[in-house]
């Protein structure tokens, strides 16, 4: 009997124990503000050991294509994005914290896809990306990496507000043929299992990602887009005003994260 | 297809020490199992299926990889290191067609 009670008294030490490392472990650092946490923080070690290392991060083959493209002039101006913006490393240090900004010439919310197309047609002179083209995901890659680690910041009044409502009312609205919105999936289930996977909380902040089940990097869009698919609703095209807007919304929400392009989920 | 192979491999190292060796290379690993959403046509198969890493002009390394192996493979392996010398790590294609990358060691 008495045997009996050491033996319990250790299992309860010992689950007090696994309690107490549990609890270490959800100290997530810089990959969580509040409690806004990145999709880092939900993804397995391996794939989070994959991102952490340069060299085994996938997407930096991106990165680097980005960055020859940089330098590479293109289009009847004879002109490269290093002509006119220089050391990307400073000329675009903020860029992938602070987009989609409201752009005044244009009269409307503009990522950074729409950004490097309206200069390469308008300043350039050469022929626009196709979004998830290798070019477009290098270039996006090489642009917003120049931010990495700084803490997303969008800008979401003055002009930017009526987008910002719209994201809103999108990510809130139910859709598509099971009836499901953003939010029921990446506010009231973060975390917890759809059939073999874990939802995360749906941040933006590591986008372009490598996903390894598309097998290589691909856009915010792209992953709305396949999002709007499984609830059975029909996807809008990439680029769109809808996207745009909630582009613009889902970075709001992960205002603080830090910026992880190019990250790696599963 | 596939383009800038790139490894790491340390510049220096003790004598009898372990050292890793990582290499990565951008290859779309068409399986052939999949088909063309459009014509319904099965894409034909074309995967890297060889991988050699040659130390001084002597195999030290070597795996066949078969269509499961995911695109932009990742391959690592440990290496003792005895003598200094150059490394050369050779991909063999489907179609042929190779692609190679050296670096070197120095063992002090």
């Amino acid at each position: 009997m008495k045997g009996e009670i050491t033996a319990l008294a250790t299992i309860v030490a010992l689950t007090t124990g696994a309690g107490a490392i549990a609890f270490a472990a959800d100290d997530w650092g810089k990959f969580q503000v509040e409690d806004r946490r990145s999709g880092y923080t939900y993804a397995t070690a391996e794939t989070q050991a994959m991102q952490d290392d340069e060299f085994a991060n996938p997407a930096m083959l991106w990165v680097e294509h980005g960055e020859e493209a940089w330098n590479k002039v293109d289009g009847e101006a004879g002109k490269s994005c290093n002509s006119c913006h220089g050391n990307a490393a400073e000329t675009m240090k903020t860029v992938g914290s602070t987009y989609p900004v409201f752009a005044k010439d244009i009269g409307k919310l503009e990522n950074v896809e729409d950004r490097i197309n309206r200069c390469r047609t308008d300043n350039m002179k050469a022929k626009a990306w196709k979004y998830d083209s290798q070019n477009m995901l290098g270039m996006v890659s090489y642009v917003k990496r120049q931010s990495l680690g700084q803490p997303m910041s969008v800008k979401i009044d003055g002009e930017a507000a009526p987008w910002f409502e719209k994201g809103k009312a999108f990510y809130t609205q139910r859709r598509g043929q099971l009836d499901m919105a953003c939010s029921h999936c990446h506010v009231d289930n973060a975390g917890n299992m759809i059939r073999a996977n874990t939802l995360s909380q749906g941040q933006g902040n590591g986008f372009p990602t490598y996903r390894l089940k598309w097998q290589k990097p691909g856009s915010l869009h792209r992953r709305f887009r396949g999002c709007n698919k499984q609830v059975r609703a029909r996807p809008f095209k990439t680029g769109s005003d809808e996207y745009l807007a909630l582009e613009l919304y889902v970075m709001w929400r992960g205002r603080g994260l830090p910026v992880e392009t190019p990250a790696v989920r599963n | 297809m596939a383009s800038k192979p790139r490894v790491r491999v340390p510049k220096t190292a003790k004598k009898g020490e372990i050292i890793t060796i990582k290499s990565l290379i951008s290859h779309k690993m068409e399986t052939g199992r999949r088909k063309d959403s459009k014509t319904g046509e099965l894409i034909p198969r074309q995967i890297i299926n060889k991988f050699v890493c040659n130390f001084n002009g002597k195999q030290v390394f070597a795996s066949d990889w078969h269509p499961a192996v995911s695109a932009n493979p990742f391959m690592a392996f440990n290496f003792k290191a005895e003598e200094s010398g150059e490394f050369e790590f050779v991909w063999t294609d489907d179609d042929g067609s190779t692609y190679s990358k050296k670096a070197s060691l120095t063992v002090n």
